[in-house]
């Protein structure tokens, strides 16, 4: 049978049409739970990048160019890395400050300033390892054609 | 106060790493600068990132020296085996002998918490609102570890772009 379309096969397309939101929102819930149970912003980030890669492998690298090209990417990074920074500084300034902390534990939005910095790593790692595993493909692409 | 010494050490040290012509005086300069950054890095409490700092800085600069260095080190073996064997026996067993005197010496695992610790495990709940106190330090107590950690990652992204980049490659021929 010939394939025309780039990517895989149908049912990895069909299967990875089911998974990918499921690996996606398990990411964001290792983000978002971080101070709760073990995760955090490093692991959830980097979760969250293997559904964009397994989105790119089954469907071919243009489906995922055309949502996420590098300069997007890159700016994702900077845009995390510079939340993380504000939210750090501002711990940082005032020690002793560690304002919203709810009074009820154990619920997802009772820790302040701990999950917004989660997030901001989460964004930073997501996007920056995106880029790097999208900029290598591409390089490793571009010497094949050099060669042909 | 000795953190501007230190700044000041590691900026010339940069500047002669950057201006040097001799390879391999360029890369110890370059090390002389890694050494201050972790120097740095001990003033301002950041004893993990410290130990990180230093062990990569000492893969670093194993690699550079055996990349700038064009032939091989030499190394003589013939007629001292001697000589090598009695050292290499009389430094094993130093090492053994300051090993066991030092791990003797070791509290068992766990056994009296530390004062720091302590205050960790009593008031972090009530500090950070954390449960999972890995994330209340790691995010809330040591945060200049995490944000080193962070600037780490950061810097090894564009790195990688930099080096991988199609734009500003210059043909061989």
């Amino acid at each position: 049978m010939k394939n025309k379309e780039p990517g895989m096969s149908l049912i990895v397309k069909t299967i990875t049409r089911f998974t990918v939101g499921l690996v996606l929102v398990y990411g964001i819930f290792i983000t978002l739970q971080g101070h709760v149970s073990p995760g955090g912003g490093f692991a959830g980030g980097i979760i969250i990048t293997l559904a964009f890669i397994q989105l790119m492998l089954a469907f071919g690298q243009d489906e995922v160019l055309r949502k996420l090209n590098q300069e997007k990417g890159l700016l994702l990074a900077g845009i995390g890395a510079i939340l993380f920074l504000v939210i750090a500084s501002r711990i940082f300034l005032k020690p002793q400050q560690h304002s919203f902390v709810a009074e009820k534990h154990f619920q997802l939005l009772s820790a302040g300033f701990l999950s917004l910095s989660e997030i901001a790593i989460a964004l930073m790692v997501a996007a920056g390892l995106f880029v790097i595993f999208l900029t290598l493909v591409l390089l490793i692409e571009e010497e094949e054609k050099e060669k042909k | 106060m000795e953190l501007h010494i230190i700044l000041i050490f590691m900026i010339f040290a940069a500047i002669m790493a950057v201006e040097i012509k001799d390879l391999i005086s360029s890369v110890i300069a370059l090390s002389a600068a890694g050494l201050g950054l972790c120097l740095a890095f001990l003033i301002l409490k950041a004893p993990n990132l410290a130990i990180t700092q230093l062990v990569v800085e000492i893969l670093c600069v194993i690699v550079l020296i055996r990349g700038t260095i064009n032939k091989d080190l030499p190394l003589v073996k013939d007629g001292r085996w001697l000589f090598n064997t009695i050292a290499t026996l009389f430094s094993l067993a130093v090492l053994l002998l300051f090993s066991y005197l030092a791990l003797k010496e070791l509290p068992n695992f766990g056994a009296p918490l530390m004062r720091v610790s302590q205050e960790y495990i009593s008031t972090g709940l009530e500090k950070t609102g954390s449960p999972n106190l890995v994330t209340a330090v790691a995010l809330n107590f040591r945060g200049y570890d995490a944000l080193a950690e962070a600037a780490i990652i950061f810097t090894a992204i564009i790195g990688t772009l930099a080096i991988a980049r199609k734009i500003g490659k210059k043909d061989e021929e």
